[in-house]
């Protein structure tokens, strides 16, 4: 008896190491993808990296035909687009996330979370199709030559909206990333609202302060944190968004000081152009822009989750 | 005009505001549903299911797209989910506040938001270069990589929520803990991790960035892992910015028929989620 059952303990304790070396392998198997991501952009990149120099980030020449690459065209617009996304997805996702937390009567709070939530789970692609074929010819017709009448006339800020209404170009894109990246933004917002406690609250209307106060006074000062933390992760996606942008920025590797003129941005020109890239330095410049995507996107994302956690770890106390 | 009003004034105009910009992230979502249904249905035919992929001009549907595009996720399912719920199950019930888990967590939340462009060139580098030609299993290969952050996460959430006396049952029955996760936990969050195999579906069979590098894509029926392969998404691409109005439709067609595929497993995979809570808060 005693012998079977330590021949049954240690059949026990070999499936368990097996068992649990199986998963620890599991989790450094995601640390090694991203290790693996890095080592193998900077590996494609280094030819492109080597010959150009410094000199990748701040030129913005992009031409195959003499094989000469920069990236500053891509840089700005990607910059440009999601600064655009952002002036406009961060009021209108902090109100939304408002309104479902404050407002919203309890009974449709629910479908329209998910309606938003839903809005996340729309691909990409769908975004850029709907973007290039209803929203575009809507800004051309109605929108940019309000722009260009009203503001273009401006001092200044004027320039920003100068020439023809093309329809595409980076302010499109940057409104159809500011759709993207809107839920994203609304649902953690309205996560860390729900995480003030009604105490806090209750005080504020105690007091006699308006819905507005209590929201601007209480709620926003007590979740400050975790609302950085939700922008940063909506930049995060809309500085990577390749697909939406692709159909919408008209693909021009040139720096125009005007909001409506076609531009390009790091994840566009990446997917427009490699699948036709000849020679290495052409495709190593794009994978280049891949490296350059790879180490912003991760540095935005980092810190916005550094935040959202910091936050999570003063509830928990 | 005394304070009073003011503060009541302001109030009311921000409240406004808020609903305003409710309703334009409402708006948005049903003008894009109402854009896809008008302009698919009329691509919606039989064809769609029994034809390939036409050259321009020429009559067809969408049957190698959709072969490959479900093959190729179920494949990065296959791949993916294993991995994602192995190691999902080492932060829940081994490493949990280690370092080395509190690393992996915070790496699984940065790939979790990675642009999947990255992934794509990743994958390119990895494989398709490696091998000279691109192919479905490479594409297959990225969708599972993309796949791994949402299973691990909504695995190790779902395993936490398990109650721990049934943990310790099972302990002081002289399990090891590899049998009480097998026997115990995965039982009793099953419906957990299989809603987040489904978010994870979800989220990977839309993806075109990272098939644009990998699979390619194919005119012609092709079943070969090793070579290039239609998909759905890529196809959607390509014949939406052609000049062609049969590719055209085509390309909307497949896009509702993505999205409508997408909506529904995400409300699926809600509504099992909301069925858990239930029964969590009855319990």
């Amino acid at each position: 008896m005693a012998i079977i059952d330590s021949r049954h303990a240690a059949k026990q304790l070999i499936y368990e190491r097996i068992f649990r070396s199986a998963t620890l392998s599991a989790a450094i198997l995601v640390l090694l993808i991203l290790g693996g991501v890095a080592v193998s952009l900077a590996r494609g990149a280094w030819p492109a990296l080597a010959h150009f120099g410094f000199s990748f980030v701040t030129r913005e020449i992009w031409n195959p035909v003499s094989d000469e690459y920069g990236a500053l065209a891509p840089i700005y617009g990607t910059v440009v687009t999601s600064l655009i996304a952002m002036a406009l997805a961060v009021p209108a996702g902090f109100g939304i996330a408002l309104f479902l937390t404050e407002l919203c009567p309890p009974l449709l709070k629910r479908p329209i979370g998910v309606a938003v939530e839903l809005l996340a789970a729309v691909p990409s692609i769908i975004f850029g199709i709907w973007g290039l074929f209803v929203l575009a010819p809507v800004l051309q017709r109605h929108v940019q030559p309000w722009l260009i009448e009203h503001l273009g006339a401006i001092q200044g800020i004027g320039k920003l909206f100068k020439g023809p209404p093309f329809g595409i170009g980076i302010l499109t894109a940057g409104i159809v990333l500011a759709i993207m990246v809107l839920p994203f933004i609304a649902a953690t917002m309205r996560d860390v609202f729900d995480t003030v406690p009604p105490m806090l609250k209750e005080s504020g209307y105690g007091l006699g302060a308006t819905t507005w106060e209590v929201i601007w006074n209480v709620v926003v000062p007590h979740s400050r944190v975790g609302i950085v933390g939700g922008m940063m992760l909506g930049l995060g996606r809309a500085l990577g968004e390749t697909m939406a942008v692709t159909f919408v920025i008209g693909n021009a590797h040139r720096i125009s000081s005007s909001l409506l003129a076609p531009g390009t941005t790091i994840s566009s020109s990446i997917a427009n152009e490699f699948t036709e890239a000849v020679g290495d330095l052409y495709t190593s410049s794009l994978i280049a822009l891949g490296l350059l995507l790879f180490i912003i996107t991760f540095t935005v994302i980092a810190t916005a989750q550094w935040m959202l956690r910091r936050l999570e770890r003063r509830i928990a106390v | 005009m005394s304070r009073r009003t003011f503060r009541k004034i302001k109030n009311g105009i921000f409240l406004a505001l808020s609903l305003v910009a409710t309703l334009t992230g409402l708006a948005c979502l049903a003008a894009i549903l109402w854009t896809l249904v008008s302009h698919g249905v009329q691509g919606m035919s039989w064809h769609l299911f029994t034809q390939m992929t036409p050259p321009p001009g020429g009559q067809g549907g969408l049957l190698n797209a959709l072969y490959g595009s479900a093959l190729m996720t179920l494949l990065g399912i296959l791949i993916g989910a294993p991995v994602g719920v192995l190691a999902g199950t080492y932060l829940a019930e081994y490493g949990r506040t280690s370092r080395l888990s509190m690393a992996i967590r915070f790496i699984n939340d940065v790939l979790l938001s990675a642009p999947s462009i990255i992934i794509g060139l990743f994958v390119y580098e990895l494989i398709v270069v490696r091998m000279g030609h691109f192919s479905a299993l490479a594409g297959s290969l990225s969708l599972a990589i993309l796949a791994i952050p949402v299973t691990l996460r909504t695995t190790e959430d779902m395993l936490n929520l398990v109650p721990i006396g049934m943990k310790d049952s099972s302990a002081a029955l002289g399990a090891y803990p590899w049998r009480t996760t097998l026997s115990v936990l995965y039982p009793a969050a099953r419906s957990g991790i299989v809603t987040g195999l489904l978010l994870a579906v979800a989220r990977i069979s839309g993806e075109t960035a990272p098939l644009l590098f990998t699979a390619l894509n194919n005119q012609f029926w092709s079943t070969h892992l090793n070579a290039p392969m239609a998909n759905l998404p890529v196809v959607i691409f390509q014949f939406a910015l052609s000049p062609y109005k049969d590719w055209q439709d085509l390309a909307w067609a497949g896009a509702l028929i993505i999205t409508l595929t997408i909506l529904l497993l995400s409300i699926s995979a809600r509504v099992i989620l909301a069925m858990l809570q239930a029964e969590g808060s009855g319990r």
